[in-house]
């Protein structure tokens, strides 16, 4: 499976819809995931992945992971696991 | 002076799942002690304990509860659903922010812990699910009770080791009774039948290694039960204006503290606290028909605790029924009181009083009617729940039949 079916699947996990209703420009906003559920969804990511996502939860927009869209989760993600390589 | 009555009682244990089969387990004399199933227990030297056996936590929550509900808040969960059925309690508009909860845990999330430490210590993990520390918090019990039923008032968790409960069902009747508040959700909740929860208690040397016999001459320790007891507590005017059924009334709470050591129990510190409920409910000793001991079945606290009683009610403590309980559903340490409150009931109710099972040889120290193994059909008027913790912390809760 390639990182962007998993950080989908993670990500209709925590919407509790099915990952074929996910579409790229979703916000986790548009999907129905709040503060707790972007932690959870953190969490699961950086389990599947074995990568560590910069993330504060007093400073959301200031790390460097871009979490505005599915799109740009998975691209970060891609990111973070390049680098580990 | 306002009057305070229960109007919702649930439960689950090892005995059983709900109120109705706990009270034909305590009938019955059942004992819900038998072999722990937990993990790495053959590291364990104390291998029993009282279960909840047959319980699937996907049957009670979603995902997202089970994800933030350790297993001494999903007990309370549990019990407190069933206490509110019974009840038929709305809770909406003023009466809202005039009720509340004050729950009773002495571990809270120790499996949590437990799980938790195992994954970062043993298995050398980095990285734990970010709600561990919701999930582990010894008031998230009392805080996901308030969420689901809107108890907008005075909320909040005791820890007063084996006296939690009785601590935390005492404030509640108080709180109402003074007029702070109409309502209460009230009890205690325990989960401490994990690896590391046990291997604690183990230090102690307080643990018997084959059963709990309270006031035995052969006892040789408490064991360990888990579970939770949870009550709506109402103002009674107001209770019989909704047409609620009572099952009992609250008359007298009293609280005490040794003041002399962490483990040891003191005769004149327990004595003072059943004298003290006796007075606050306001009525005579010999109304006093049956005590819910304390009775963990050590060797000390059962000594100590016939003494107090001996002390405090003289002539009379021969007359009074007296038994232990954790005999048969164990000691739930900071949820016991809420189980032994509806050995109360029971008596009160249904005038059938609940035995002190695996009871085996007499003892001088403990010359009471214990009322071994059988369980007794008698009248009872005034029923009072004992609860003597480790810190030397004692609550004594008095209730009376109520016959409208």
């Amino acid at each position: 499976m390639d990182a962007g079916a998993k950080v989908i699947e993670i990500i209709a996990e925590q919407a509790v819809i099915d990952p074929s209703d996910i579409n790229l420009d979703h916000s986790l906003e548009d999907l129905g995931i709040d503060s707790l559920g972007l932690v959870e969804s953190i969490f699961a990511i950086e389990e599947a992945f074995d990568i560590a996502v910069p993330f504060n939860a007093n400073e959301p927009s200031a790390g460097e992971f871009d979490f505005s869209s599915v799109a740009a989760i998975i691209a970060a993600v891609e990111g973070l696991v390049r680098d580990k390589a | 002076m306002r009057r305070v009555v229960i109007t919702g009682a649930g439960t689950i244990n090892a005995l059983a799942h709900d109120v109705d089969g706990t009270y034909k387990a305590l009938r019955e004399g059942r004992c819900g002690i038998g072999p722990l199933e937990i993990r790495d227990v053959d590291r364990l030297s104390v291998k029993i304990g009282a279960q909840v056996r047959g319980f699937d936590e996907a049957a009670h929550f979603n995902r997202q509860q089970i994800t933030l509900y350790d297993r001494f808040t999903q007990f309370a969960m549990i019990a407190a659903r069933q206490a509110m059925h019974q009840s038929g309690l709305e809770i909406s508009g003023e009466l809202a922010d005039r009720a509340g909860v004050v729950f009773g845990t002495s571990g809270g999330g120790l499996t949590t812990q437990d799980e938790n430490y195992r994954a970062v210590y043993e298995e050398g993990k980095n990285r734990v699910h970010p709600f561990i520390v919701p999930k582990l918090m010894s008031n998230a019990a009392a805080s996901h009770i308030s969420m689901e039923w809107n108890l907008r008032g005075p909320s909040f968790t005791v820890s007063t080791a084996c006296a939690s409960s009785n601590h935390a069902m005492g404030l509640a009747f108080q709180m109402i009774r003074s007029g702070i508040c109409d309502a209460m959700l009230t009890g205690g909740s325990e989960s401490m039948l994990c690896f590391g929860g046990i291997k604690a208690w183990e230090g102690l040397r307080v643990m018997s290694h084959d059963a709990c016999r309270p006031f035995s001459a052969n006892r040789n320790g408490m064991v360990q039960g888990e579970g939770a007891g949870v009550f709506v507590f109402e103002e009674l005017e107001a209770a019989k204006a909704r047409g609620a059924e009572i099952l009992a009334e609250i008359i007298g709470f009293a609280m005490t503290s040794d003041a002399s050591d962490i483990v040891l129990p003191s005769r004149e510190g327990a004595a003072r606290a059943m004298a003290g409920a006796v007075r606050d409910a306001g009525i005579a000793l010999a109304e006093v028909g049956y005590i819910n001991a304390h009775g963990t079945g050590t060797a000390a606290n059962d000594r100590t605790e016939c003494a107090a009683v001996a002390e405090v009610f003289g002539s009379h403590a021969k007359n009074l029924m007296i038994s232990s309980t954790k005999s048969m559903h164990g000691h739930l340490i900071g949820g016991t009181g809420a189980v032994e409150l509806l050995a109360c009931l029971m008596a009160l109710r249904d005038g059938v009083i609940p035995p002190t099972v695996g009871y085996e040889a007499p003892d001088l120290e403990c010359a009471l009617d214990v009322v071994p193994n059988e369980a007794r059909e008698a009248r009872v008027e005034v029923a009072l729940s004992n609860a003597f913790a480790f810190g030397g912390l004692n609550a004594v809760i008095a209730l009376r039949r109520y016959s409208g």
